[in-house]
């Protein structure tokens, strides 16, 4: 109960737990899955499911889009990037993200021009900075971040801009979802939907899991009352029998979510038919490439992009940690082989990512025991 | 990359291309608005990797920022990102 007193009201704080202490039935086990990285980072910064009864458990979803991308993906990256001219731009989190080779950032000691940047717009800029250059930008983002990159290309090809293009590594939130729903290894409850991806696609594309799994659902906002309450939005759902979309967060998102962010999805992208995932393998319609009329725009057809496939090093088990079968700290090299300074697997790589949410706050030394 | 962070539309510096400047904790960087059904000075958005994602009322921004001040470092480097940026 140490941090509830950092809530922003710690009274309410309090009466939440309390609430939800009063909802559980004692002798029914509850494992709820937070399907977004940031909500993983509140989890552990403020010790809200030290707040939670024993039979509550919150397990982490692959909702980092960092730690999503497979090593082939970086590899493919850092071969384009050593390409003759390229200037490859980055988002920084990406630039640790390990293929099987090394790192972008390896790539850019070794020579590569990586340069990290904050936008897609800013490597634009560099584009028509450096018009003798050919700048590829290294997309990578849930539905929070496409539509950034898709107003980018809209502007590059409205200004005429030829160098620059776009490796396409965007994903989808929903297909992830479904996959775990459908594998067998994982028996969740619900839950507690993302709330920043939410803002763009709304809160009707999850109808599918009351709907098909009989699941409930609660969009939630990332501050620790927030969750608590999602948690007991949930828990209500499953004490009265109901299952549905329930959003938490409707002061930031609309229900049909951000229609303008949509429609330029819709000009700028397609569906892949499969999209390889790291640890989750590949998952039919779960990633975005630029449709034919953006064609001119994508690194995949200007370079030659290997399309290498390396499989998971043996000793990461980020795929169980996405998955959330295990949690964190029960991956063998945690803490030990795969740190945030030298990270095997992607989920320490990012401060979203499950693993180094646990490692950097210190969550691992006071975790109770599992069973 | 992840976070969404709230910040104030000080102006907008050029319509046509949906750019406008933006208080960002202090730190006025340029941001693509063009994902919003409009916005002016005053208004508070969350802005993602450069674009504002969403309109929010001042109450939740202040309480989102405060939420970010206390996350430390994550913040930290964002905001230090975010000072590298310069759109146009
Ligand atoms: S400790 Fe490292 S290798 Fe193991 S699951 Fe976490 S990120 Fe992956």
């Amino acid at each position: 109960m140490k941090f509830v007193d950092e809530f922003r009201d710690a009274d309410l704080g309090q009466a939440l737990a309390a609430e939800i202490v009063a909802t559980v039935e004692p002798g029914r086990h509850y494992k709820l899955m937070e399907v977004c990285g940031g909500h993983t980072h509140t989890i552990y910064k403020y010790g809200v499911d030290d707040l939670l009864p024993e039979n509550v458990e919150l397990v982490h979803g692959p909702g980092c889009p960092v730690c999503v991308i497979p090593m082939g993906r970086v590899d493919d990256g850092i071969a384009v990037a050593h390409e003759d001219g390229v200037i490859f731009t980055v988002f920084g989190d990406m630039m640790r993200v390990p293929g099987s080779r090394g790192t972008l950032l390896e790539a850019k000691a070794e020579g590569a021009d990586v340069r990290m940047v904050y936008s897609p717009l800013d490597a634009l800029r560099i584009a028509r900075e450096n018009p003798e250059r050919e700048v590829v930008f290294f997309a990578v983002g849930f539905e929070t971040t496409a539509p950034s990159t898709a107003l980018t290309l809209m502007r590059a090809k409205a200004e005429g801009i030829r160098n620059f293009t776009c490796f396409c590594n965007h994903v989808t939130i929903v297909p992830p979802l479904r996959a775990l729903l459908e594998s067998p290894d994982l028996r969740l409850d619900g839950f507690i939907g993302p709330g920043h991806v939410s803002t763009v696609v709304g809160a009707r594309p999850f109808e599918f899991i009351p709907a098909d799994y009989d699941k409930p659902i609660v969009i939630s906002g990332f501050e620790p009352l927030d969750l608590l309450q999602s948690v007991h939005m949930i828990l209500r759902q499953l004490a009265e029998g109901r299952c549905e979309v329930e959003n938490q967060y409707k002061r930031v998102v609309p229900y049909d979510g951000n229609t303008q962010a949509l429609r330029v999805l819709e000009e700028v992208f397609e569906l892949r038919p499969h999209f390889e995932w790291r640890g989750l393998g590949f998952i039919s319609h779960s990633g975005l490439k630029l449709s034919g009329a953006y064609a001119d725009y994508d690194a995949e057809l200007r370079f030659t992009v290997p399309g290498i496939r390396v499989a998971d090093p043996k000793a990461c088990q980020c795929g169980e940690v996405l998955k959330g079968v295990i949690r964190p700290w029960e991956c063998k090299v945690f803490g030990t082989a795969c740190t945030p300074e030298r990270p095997i697997g992607t989920c320490m790589v990012s401060s979203e990512g499950a693993c180094a949410a646990y490692y950097n706050f210190g969550r691992f030394a006071r975790e109770r025991e599992v069973v | 990359m992840c976070l969404a962070v709230p910040g104030q539309v000080v102006e907008l510096v050029d319509e046509a291309n949906h750019l406008a400047r933006v208080d960002v904790a202090g730190v006025l960087r340029t941001v693509n608005i063009g994902l919003l059904d409009g916005a002016g000075p005053g208004d508070w958005v969350l802005i993602h990797v450069g674009f504002a994602l969403s309109k929010v009322d001042e109450e939740e921004a202040l309480a989102t920022l405060g939420l970010l001040r206390r996350m430390g470092e994550a913040f930290e480097q964002e905001l230090e990102d975010l000072k590298a940026s310069a759109i146009q």
